[in-house]
């Protein structure tokens, strides 16, 4: 005979059970996080969304930059009047000059004096070389209208038709350089992105597994206990999407540190011959919103793929167990 | 032949069952030889011999974390071989385990530990905690729900352990040496544990060497001696 008191508890019918302790510790990860591993990792995530990050907004200052001097270079073309003997230079100036104004979608027309363009061929020339005794080339600086399509092809032949000896560059040829550069360095910055998200994956693939086998015998005891593949696989991908999330948030707020140092440090270089190179290159570390968000999504995609690789790793793991 | 589950015993086909079964570990020498018998539902039963014969090895069988090298095993009447996958897992949901070594999670409370099998079902945390509180104070261990397993005792290890086995209600119990760490009172008290549960249907394995604990039940005795088994019913 079996002591009531013996019986298992929900057996007993109705008693009234005991208070329960308001403190009772609930739902605690079954995979522990705190690990030295898990602190390693997540600092090797933080490095990679550093440098990610920083590829990805070093790619939208040079993207931004370019944009900034293809549209200031697209707004000029310059007619240039070569010098020959028996022909006025002043008056040819004058004459280009004209035909630009009566241009549609000019918007200004600057010609160039014998002195101004001397000046130009200074710098690879020098000023003590008696520039105005030489037949320099004269130039017109035209500039076109930002709301307005100007026709630059007939101007080009109207020009070439009734001024002796002028040509118009309209740049393209700048243009086609300048474009191929910004996209080969934005390329590049979108390469290095997806080469240390690729990295990155690698390196949470490989602390998936060191996972793994450190706590084996937690996956033996979940596995003994009733848990399927998808519950535990789960647990760890919260594990490495928790790590991850850190790391992102630590990289990214570092990239944005870092940017927000460099803009200032070539904000106090802008008057320096340094600072103008820099700033030809980046533009003025002008970062907008949309490039704020670029960087906040490299973070969330590092977190995202150290979800997704985690849970493949530990998927595959289960099934090599099987 | 009839099939297992066109047995004619009203509580439907064996538990567990066994077919000239044979388990080696490696090239070793076979640990288990032609082992053949059946747990029929609603049954109780002790699993003996001296250490090393083998007992711990036919429960690894049972809960197929060890597949055997010859013969035939079947479980609630699906044969193991055939079994995988999501299958598994719910062949598993049906048995609860007490392991000599316990193996609680060392990060976890007792707390935890006892709700795991409930946790890895997917239930909520509101459904279940009661009933889980209610069976912690039941086997003493009320005041330590809170405590993690490395600072309790050998014997409130165990009891964690047996109360993480049962809180399943499982079909088929199965316990490795489960009062292996316990004073006799205690012993005694789980022993009648085991009883009821088996009372309210659950088909229960007890591994054990001890002949004092056995001596309390009139039960069926599987002996195991040079990894052959006899039946002493």
């Amino acid at each position: 005979m079996i002591d009531p008191v013996d019986r298992i508890p929900s057996e007993r019918g109705h008693e009234a059970a005991p208070p329960l302790s308001p403190h009772l510790k609930r739902d605690a990860p079954l995979v522990p996080i705190d690990s030295a591993a898990g602190r390693s990792l997540m600092a090797v995530i933080a490095i990679l969304t550093f440098l990610a990050a920083l590829c990805a907004g070093g790619a939208a200052l040079v993207a931004n930059a370019s944009t900034q001097w293809r549209s200031s270079i697209a707004r000029e073309v310059t007619i240039q009047i070569r010098p020959s003997a028996g022909r006025d230079g002043d008056a040819l100036v004058a004459q280009a000059a004209e035909i630009a104004r009566m241009s549609p979608g000019v918007a200004g027309v600057e010609p160039y004096t014998r002195e101004q363009s001397a000046r130009l061929l200074e710098p690879w020339i020098g000023s003590g070389a008696g520039l105005l005794d030489l037949p320099i080339p004269r130039i017109v600086a035209v500039t076109l209208a930002e709301d307005a399509r100007a026709d630059t092809e007939a101007l080009r032949r109207r020009i070439v038709a009734e001024v002796p000896g002028a040509t118009l560059d309209d740049h393209a040829l700048w243009l086609r350089r300048l474009s191929s550069m910004a996209n080969t360095v934005v390329g590049v910055g979108i390469g290095l992105v997806l080469l240390v998200l690729l990295a990155t994956g690698l390196a949470v693939a490989f602390a998936t597994r060191g996972a793994m086998a450190g706590n084996k015998e937690i996956v033996d005891v979940l596995h003994l206990v009733g848990g399927d593949d998808a519950f535990i696989a789960r647990e760890f991908q919260i594990r490495f999407l928790r790590l991850g999330l850190k790391g992102g948030a630590l990289g990214c707020a570092a990239a944005l540190a870092f940017i927000a140092l460099a803009g200032l440090a070539a904000g106090s270089l802008r008057a320096s011959p340094a600072g103008d190179q820099i700033e030809a290159l980046f533009g003025a570390f002008d970062m907008g919103l949309g490039d704020y968000v670029l960087i906040l999504l490299v973070g969330l995609v590092v977190a995202a793929v150290t979800a997704v690789v985690s849970r493949v790793t530990v998927r595959r793991y289960l099934a090599d167990l099987r | 032949m009839k099939a297992f589950d066109e047995t004619d015993d009203p509580y439907g086909p064996p538990v567990v069952h066994f077919e000239n079964v044979g388990v080696r570990y490696g090239m070793g020498p076979e640990v288990l030889r032609d082992v053949t018998f059946s747990i029929e539902p609603r049954s109780f039963q002790f699993l003996t011999g001296p250490s090393g014969a083998g007992k711990t090895t036919l429960l690894r069988l049972m809960l197929m974390s060890v597949r055997a090298t010859r013969g035939l095993v079947t479980l609630f009447g699906r044969e193991v071989s055939r079994i995988g996958g999501d299958e598994l897992t719910r062949v598993r949901r049906r048995m609860g385990v007490v392991f000599q070594d316990f193996r609680l999670l060392d990060h976890l409370t007792v707390y935890e530990n006892v709700a795991l099998p409930l946790r890895v079902q997917g239930r909520l945390e509101d459904s279940y905690r009661g009933e889980v509180v209610e069976l912690l104070r039941w086997v003493g261990l009320g005041e330590r729900m809170h405590a993690l397993p490395p600072v309790l005792s050998g014997g409130e290890k165990q009891r964690a352990a047996i109360a993480r086995a049962l809180i399943v209600r499982p079909e088929l119990l199965l316990a490795d040496e489960p009062t292996g760490n316990v004073d006799p009172n205690l012993a005694r008290r789980l022993l009648r544990l085991f009883i009821e549960l088996n009372r309210l249907g659950t088909s229960v394995v007890i591994a054990t060497h001890d002949l004092s604990l056995m001596d309390q039940v009139e039960a069926r005795r599987l002996v195991l001696a040079e990894g052959h088994l006899l039946i002493d019913d």
